[in-house]
């Protein structure tokens, strides 16, 4: 079985309210996954994460996430990622409050 | 309740003022989040899953209704109007930002509360029993020496970088309701020829390597408290480790090194420091503390209205039945008022839950309250005469489900819905547990259970000690939930034993239900719970009604 190459975004929580946060392509930061930048090469990813971890004013703890591209856009590949995305399942609170 | 001097005002507001400086450096970049990160966790502040969490220490569970009310205005204020009483007594908010904080600290330390030593590797809150200075069986109130170790221990300089967390509790009664076996320093209060003094254990503790403490000294005069304790955290600073994170409690210590070596260390550092403490001050102070822990006067009130309520409301004879314990005071109960309506999440509490709380324990409750480990709210003290008005009140804000000591009576840890360091989601299970047993009505027949869930192996969902334990693991990237049998948290502490493979999240609550219903197949009578079944028959029966369906099939 050939593996294909791992996809990731660069995640964090952001320093003021401490929701999930994931960098753009225009290197801003936003709340949706699917308007995240998906990074297909390993080294872009790389670089583009240590780069995001020097904007300790804006966001605390980056690191790369692993997703998956789908017809419906980005999908994170592990449940983790997907309770970050969505909150907590008990209440609508966070993201899904603003949703 | 301990009332705060002018010491302690002081002290709290300097703290306060010290950190809303040190989170405008964050803010304003002069501190980098590695700098800033430890300032945080001394004052409580947690950066979780979706957002910060604020844990607020509640001293032994012990509050007054002013404090339960201004939780419920920071619950309104800065949070999502609601608060989350942990397994350690404490009250969590899940969703301040880092900029209202310095202002949540200032109105907590308006009703003296704060949020000091609730994280990093320090002497974190005492908790004690519950039921303190009611409960029928106590030898003395615990709440006075869990104070004076809540002074000797806030802000001490040689114990705010210890290996690891460092937890006491402290009990007054043979009945263990504070799991002082599963702690680091476990306190036992006992009698030696008419004298009051404490059985000390140590060593106890969950996570990933579980153990019962071990008996330290088996009497400890109480003049001695401060020192032996001091003596105690003083040999675990210099002979926990501090290589490996997870071999740093005090429980590992204990077990590499042995009990005796421990205990030669702990002695002989005592006979050392024990000089240096002043004892006539210490007695003196706690004289003055146990001054303020006075007992009310108990109103002498006819019970008859209560005597009529139970015979003629089948509801509230069932939360009577349920939901009160047996009081010291002639004419009173102790009220839990559950936590866990079938379906909620434990622990959690509206800021209305809280006033409501508030009011009832002011109108009818001595203005006592109290939060257990196990996610409940106590109103200690409550005459029977009041209790179908008290039943009333908390009936029409969803407090009254009649389950405590029962299956939907769960310890969930906040799990992957907000812990950073979870592994599985443990709300969701409980909440489902809860619901299907109602629908089964199947509650009350099953009788006294103690389901605990983790959501990781750090366990503050106390599995370990659960007589159903259950533990949300990730496996390959699924949630996968193994299950305990057996354990008990009181003064007979066991750890459970694994049934064997875990179940996926869809699979564990028709798993505990397989479990249960072998229990009432299996039991003798309905006398005997199901701890005492599984401790007949050991976990056989219950892994072949567990696992026994799949292995036919295969």
């Amino acid at each position: 079985m050939s593996r294909a190459p791992k996809i990731h975004v660069v995640t964090a929580n952001a320093l003021i309210e401490g929701d999930v946060v994931y960098l753009t392509a225009a290197e801003g930061w936003t709340r949706d996954l699917k308007a995240a930048r998906a990074f297909e090469d390993q080294t872009e990813a790389e670089a583009a994460l240590a780069k995001a971890a020097k904007r300790g004013n804006e966001v605390v703890g980056c690191y790369l996430a692993e997703v998956r591209l789908t017809a419906q856009g980005i999908e994170p590949t592990h449940f983790r990622e997907d309770f970050r995305r969505r909150g907590p399942s008990n209440y609508a609170h966070g993201k899904q409050a603003a949703a | 309740m301990y009332v705060y001097d002018d010491f302690d005002t002081a002290f709290l507001k300097e703290r306060n003022r010290q950190f809303r400086e040190q989170v405008a450096r964050r803010i304003d970049g002069s501190l980098t989040e590695d700098e800033f990160r430890p300032l945080r966790l001394m004052n409580g502040l947690y950066l979780q899953l979706h957002a910060y969490m604020l844990r607020v220490a509640v001293p032994y569970g012990t509050l007054n209704p002013n404090q339960l009310r201004k939780l419920a205005e920071i619950a309104d204020r800065w949070d999502e109007g609601y608060g989350h009483v942990t397994t350690r007594q404490n009250v969590q908010f899940n969703w301040p930002k880092l900029t209202d904080v310095p202002d949540m600290l200032d109105a907590l330390g308006e009703v003296g509360l704060h949020a000091i030593q609730t994280s990093g590797n320090t002497i974190r809150n005492v908790t004690s029993d519950h039921f303190a200075a009611a409960a029928a069986d106590e030898i003395a109130d615990p709440r006075p020496y869990a104070e004076l170790i809540r002074q000797w221990s806030t802000d001490h300089p040689e114990f705010q970088f210890l290996p690891r967390k460092f937890k006491v509790a402290v009990t007054g009664s043979e009945i263990d309701r504070a799991v002082t076996k599963a702690h680091d320093v476990g306190l036992r209060m006992v009698r030696k020829d008419g004298a009051e003094g404490f059985e000390v254990i140590v060593g106890g503790g969950l996570g990933r390597t579980p153990m019962i403490g071990k008996v330290l000294r088996d009497f400890l005069p109480v003049a001695d408290l401060l020192p032996y304790l001091e003596a105690v955290v003083g040999t675990y600073n210099l002979l926990g480790r501090r290589d490996n994170k997870y071999k740093a409690r005090i429980k590992i210590t204990v077990h590499e090194n042995g009990i005796e070596a421990v205990r030669d260390l702990v002695e002989a550092r005592f006979a050392e420091i024990a000089p240096q403490f002043d004892t006539a001050a210490t007695l003196a102070t706690l004289a003055r503390i146990q001054g303020m822990f006075r007992a009310p006067e108990f109103r002498q009130v006819s019970d008859l209205a209560y005597q009529a309520a139970h015979g003629a409301d089948p509801v509230f004879r069932a939360w009577a039945d349920t939901n009160l314990h047996a009081h010291k005071a002639e004419g009173h109960a102790i009220v839990t008022i559950s936590l866990k309506a079938h379906g909620a999440t434990p622990g959690d509490m509206t800021s209305d839950q809280m006033r409501l709380i508030a009011d009832l324990a002011e109108r009818y409750g001595y203005g006592e309250i109290r939060l257990s480990h196990e996610q409940n709210v106590i109103l200690p003290h409550v005459a029977l005469a009041d209790l179908p008005a008290v039943h009333k009140a908390l009936k029409g804000r969803g407090l009254a489900t009649a389950n405590v000591g029962l299956v939907s009576d769960i310890i969930a840890c906040p799990g992957m819905d907000y812990c950073a360091l979870a592994t599985a989601r443990s709300i969701p299970i409980a909440q489902e547990i809860a619901t299907h047993f109602d629908a089964l009505k199947l509650e009350h027949d099953i009788g006294p259970l103690k389901i605990k869930i983790s959501g990781c192996i750090n366990a503050c969902g106390h599995h370990h000690v659960g007589h159903i334990g259950i533990l949300g693991l990730d496996r390959a990237g699924v949630e996968n939930y193994q299950i305990t049998l057996g354990g008990d948290g009181s003064e007979d502490a066991a750890l459970g034993e694994r049934t064997g493979p875990g179940f996926a999240y869809d699979q564990i609550v028709p798993a505990i239900e397989r479990i249960l219903r072998a229990y009432l197949e299996l039991r003798t009578s309905r006398e005997e719970t199901f701890l005492q079944a599984y401790r007949r028959l050991g976990l056989g029966p219950f892994k072949e009604a567990l696992y026994g369906a799949e292995r036919h099939a295969a």
